[in-house]
Formats: C-alpha cells, structure tokens, sequence
C-alpha cells in the first residue's frame, strides 16, 4: 500500500468550509424525517448502521493496515447475541445490545490472538477462515441460533420511557449512535494510539524498533474493530428485528470490504460515504436485474484498478490539488 | 477397524483434492507473494465446464483432459491484464483484485450454469466398489488417490528437475535476485498463476463425481484449501501435501468419530500449528 494512496485528507489548510459541510450534512440527515417517505428512512437507518460497520473495518484496513476478510464475523456476533440474549434469556433490550458488543469484542480477542500472529497476506487467509468458522456455528447450532432459519424477536427500544418504535424516533437514535461512533473513532485515530497505528500500517519493522510491541496493537486494532461491528450488528438486529447466518457470510464481510474500498480506506468518512453508495446501488439494482454481485464485482475491480483511493479519497485529493494550484 | 480404514481412504481422497488446490495457492503465494482468492473460482469453473463437456460428449475422460484448458487460458488473461499492473502497488491491491474477480466469477457461473445442484457422471470403467485392506471402497476415489500421487510425482520432478523448476524455485527463493540474473520473473509469474489455475480447474473435475457440483462451492473449498496452506507452511510442495493429507484425513474421520466436533477438529489443527509454529511445518522463514 503505497503512502500516499491512503494520505489522510489534510483539513488544516482552511477548516471554516469543512465546519460548514458538516454543519450541512448533519442539518440534512437531522431533517430527513421530516421530508422523507418511510421508505427513505428506512434505507438511510440501514446505511447508517453499515456506516458504523464500514467504519470499523476502516479502522483495521485503512488505519492499520490489515486487510481483514471475516468482519462480518463480529457483525453476526453482535447481532445473534442482542438477540439471543433479548428473547431467550429475558435480558433488556440495552443490556442485550451491551452484551453483543462485549461478546464480539470478547470473539476479537481470541480470533484476533490467532490472526495477528501472521502478517499480511495470511492475515487475509485467517480472518476468512474463522469468519466461516462462526459461520458454521450459526449455521449448526441450531438449538440457540435457529440454524437456516435464523432467528428474530427483539424489539425496538425505549429512552426515559418513550417508545422508539415508529420509523422517525428510531431514525434519530441511530443516527445518534452514528454520530457518537464517528465521534469516537474520529478522535481514536487523532490520538496517540491512532498515530501508532497508522505507524504499523506505514512500516511496522521501524515500529518494532523504537519500542512499540505491534503485536498487542494490532490486536487493539482488532478488538476495537471487532467491537464496533458488533455494535452495528446488534443495531442492525433491532432495526430488522431478525438476523441469519447469511450476515456472517463470506459475501458479507465481502460487502462491507467493498463499501471501505469504494468509499476510500484510510478516510474514515469515506467508508461511511462507500456504504450509502454500496446500499443505494445494491437497492438500485437489485429491483432491476439478479446480477448485482457481477456489477458489484465489476465495479469493485474497476475501483482498485483505477480509484483506488475511493470516492471521498479522489475528491479529497482532488480538492488539495486545486488549492495547491492557486 | 473396517469403518476406521475405509474413513483414512475417504480422507486421504479428500486431501487429494485439496493438495491440486493448495500446490497451486502455495507456489503463488512463494513467487508472488499474492493470496489468490479467485482459486476456489477456478475450482467452480473447471466443475462446471467439466459438467457441460461430459454433456455434450459424454465422455469423463475428455472433460478431465479439456476443461482445465479454458481455465489455464482465464488464468493468463487475468494475470496478464489485471495483476501485472498492479505490481508496482504491492501485493494487497492484487489480492483485492482476485476478491473482485471471485463476485464476477460467482454470478456468472449462477447465470450460465444455474443454481441447481449438478453431478458429474462418472465413467463405466469406474463405478463400483473394490475390495482393499479389509473393507469396500469405491473405485473413484481410489482412481482420484492415484490421479493426486501421480500429479504431485509430476510437479515433484518438474520444479525439481526441469531448468524451468529451477527458476520458479530460484523466483521463490528470492524474486529480485532472480530477475537480477536474468530469469523472466514476470514471464514466470504468469505461468505459475496459469498454472495453478489449471490445478483448481483439474481438481474441479475430479471433485465433480465425489462432492457435487453447486453454487457456494467455490468458498467450500477455498476455507480448507487456506487452512492446509497455514498448517503446511506456504511456498512449499511438500508442506502443501503434508497439510492437504493431514486436514483431509482429521476432517473426514473426525466427522464419523465425533460428528458435533467435526468442524472444529481443522481449526483446532490450524490453532494449534499456528501458535507453536507460525510459519507453518514446512513454511518459508519470511515476514508477511
């Protein structure tokens, strides 16, 4: 990966626009209800809650440098847990939320221990191996996970007592956890640790070598990774009140890779933006033709081809260019 | 003991399969230094051109001999006009690459073929069973055991015998200092992607009649595939047979012995390996 293909945008140049576009897009997103069919409320939950996801392999593929191929494994953990948790053993649903995000943070841990033993390409080969493995269990252990079936029944939330049920109110909750999850890694990245990995993912020998122990870092990485996914998951679980095996799926993390490369690795707001892509297209498409995996496939190779620093990450660069002009 | 026998068989077939894909993933890995995830696409494609040519023809032994080739020839293609612009940029971007190819291969094979589950026929010459060690076992999978030894003697004496063996081993050895003494490194690369594509597409074949052909079983056999190459070590022939030999057989007698722990079994295996070995048993000393 090369340095300057995964540059963070400099935004100290002149902040007052980019204080402007955020004002912008949040004032939109806040307004949505508003003006929007259910419909349309429906779809941007569903792209915040991939948002979140795509984030938080951002923060493993751009950020660190690992190219995890079994993301989706922590998603489903997430989601089967929140569930499992809420209807078979009578948690609350925030309690059960809690818990997924613990127990995929927990199934990082292990799996990552093992992974981030080997270095890059077999990273890939091993994340990929255990997200099948979780895949399998989903699949098999169809006592607690109703196998095929899948398994549903958690309900929608409620704060201070006010019922989130109607599209509208629980649009603005998980907008809000979108909001405080880019807040959160936003910051994490502009930390010290962030800088350690943006360190490895640059030159982890040189890392090595002024002190820092890479291993227990990436497996940071990962776990942090691991954990927010398992956020989106259990988020993804409430919305949709129903999840299957078919979340933890190699084609799944797949989506979620594709949704970090389409929007630009290393940006954080750009897989955020790759997600709203991905899930517009795949809504697009999918009334219109069965090939969406051949168009997304195409349009996947055509990206790391030829931009391979994503939308968000052309148009940023893009943006520098013609500032440095004048 | 008869059940016992017959089961190592079972599994050492089963690691048959797996050594056609994992000598071709290993010795890409060891000169490119690039996971191809679009090998278990290859796979697919040789199963089911296999299918459409025992269907036209229907002869099995022509589909064993034909249906490589146009794989062999995708393989070139995609090495030529894909990977190779992507050397300069490091080897995650071209691993990306065959992640893309693997959706593209995927729906087409679903288009073309359809998704219902197919057999391959298998030839007259070859049905039924035979009497060995004390048990039964069908004539097909002793034939595919034989079919993989044989191979594996092939690739055996041509990386170790033939001038163009030397330099892939030299090339995995060292690429650059390779290229520095005058091997095409780039000319190799795409024969040995070529190469192993033509492997998958073989094994395809061969798995066509044993474990049936349908969409999803690109990644099936992607996951073990990957498993022997951590457990055997990568850039090796001999850590890629002993891997494929020993995944095969723990997960074919672990699923008759203890059927709800099957799946773990492998795993369990690669664990193992990979915290008291990381590079594998027979792996290449190197980073990432």
């Amino acid at each position: 990966m090369t340095e300057t293909a995964l540059a963070l945008p400099k935004r100290s140049a002149s902040s007052l626009p980019w204080v402007v576009v955020v004002l912008a897009v949040l004032a939109a997103l806040a307004a949505l209800p508003l003006v929007g069919s259910s419909y349309a409320i429906n779809l941007v939950i569903e792209v915040l809650i991939f948002a979140i996801f795509a984030m938080s392999l951002d923060l493993l593929l751009g950020y660190t440098g690992l190219i995890s191929f079994g993301h989706a494994a922590f998603f489903g953990v997430g989601a089967y847990a929140a569930i499992i948790l809420a209807t078979q053993l009578g948690l609350g649903i925030w309690a059960s939320l809690a818990a997924g995000v613990g127990l995929a943070a927990a199934a990082a841990a292990v799996i990552g221990y093992c992974c981030v033993r080997l270095g890059g390409v077999s990273f890939i080969m091993l994340t990929l191996a255990f997200s099948q493995l979780l895949f399998a269990v989903a699949l098999k252990w169809r006592a607690v996970t109703g196998g095929s079936d899948g398994t549903g029944g958690l309900g929608r939330p409620s704060v201070l007592g006010w019922s989130l049920t109607d599209p509208a109110s629980f649009y603005y909750l998980i907008l809000a956890f979108f909001v405080v999850s880019y807040v959160v890694l936003r910051r994490l990245i502009a930390a010290p640790l962030g800088h350690v990995f943006v360190g490895i993912r640059e030159n982890e020998a040189r890392m090595q070598a002024i002190g820092y122990r890479t291993r227990r870092f990436k497996l940071l990485a990962f776990v942090i990774a691991g954990a927010f996914a398992g956020l989106s998951g259990g988020l993804y679980a409430m919305f949709n009140g129903f999840i299957s095996p078919e979340s933890m799926y190699w084609t799944a993390s797949g989506d979620v890779l594709i949704m970090v490369i389409l929007g630009g690795a290393g940006t954080l707001t750009g897989p955020a933006i790759g997600a709203a892509i991905f899930l517009l297209m795949k809504n697009f498409v999918s009334t219109r033709t069965d090939h969406w995996m051949l168009i997304i496939g195409i349009v996947f190779i055509c990206c790391v081809m030829f931009f391979r620093q994503g939308v968000y990450g052309t148009a940023c660069s893009l943006l520098q260019r013609r500032r440095t002009k004048r | 003991m008869e059940l016992l026998t017959s089961q190592l068989l079972n599994g050492i077939a089963y690691g048959t399969l797996l050594f056609l894909l994992a000598a071709g993933l290993s010795l890409i890995f060891g000169l490119m230094n690039v996971v191809s995830l679009a090998h278990g696409s290859f796979f697919m494609l040789g199963a089911v051109i296999g299918f459409t040519i025992v269907k036209l023809t229907g002869s099995y032994w022509l589909a064993l001999l034909l249906a490589p080739l146009p794989v062999v020839a995708l393989g070139v293609a995609m090495e030529l006009l894909f990977m190779r612009r992507l050397y300069a940029r490091g080897h995650l971007d071209q691993v990306l690459l065959t992640f893309g190819f693997t959706f593209v291969f995927a729906d087409l094979v679903k288009w073309i073929w359809g998704a219902d589950i197919k057999s391959l026929q298998i030839p007259a010459s070859l049905q039924g069973m035979v009497g060995l060690l004390g048990t039964v076992f069908p004539v097909y999978r002793l034939f595919l055991i034989g079919f993989g030894v044989v191979l594996a003697i092939a690739m055996w004496i041509f990386l170790e015998r033939t001038r163009i063996g030397t330099m892939i081993r030299a090339g995995v050895d060292d690429s650059a200092m390779a290229n520095g003494l005058g091997i095409n490194v780039s000319l190799l690369f795409t024969s040995i992607f070529a190469l192993g594509a033509g492997l998958a597409a073989v094994a395809g074949v061969a798995a066509g009649p044993m474990v049936g052909i349908y969409a999803g079983m690109d990644v099936d056999i992607m996951v073990p595939a990957f498993i022997v190459i951590v457990v055997g070590g990568m850039g090796s022939l001999r850590g890629a047979f002993v891997g494929s030999m020993l995944i095969g057989i723990v997960d074919t007698m672990g699923k008759s012995l203890f059927p709800d722990a099957a799946l773990f079994l492998i795993y369990l295996l690669m664990v193992v390996v990979l915290l008291s070995r990381p590079q594998g048993l027979f792996g290449l000393q190197r980073a990432g």
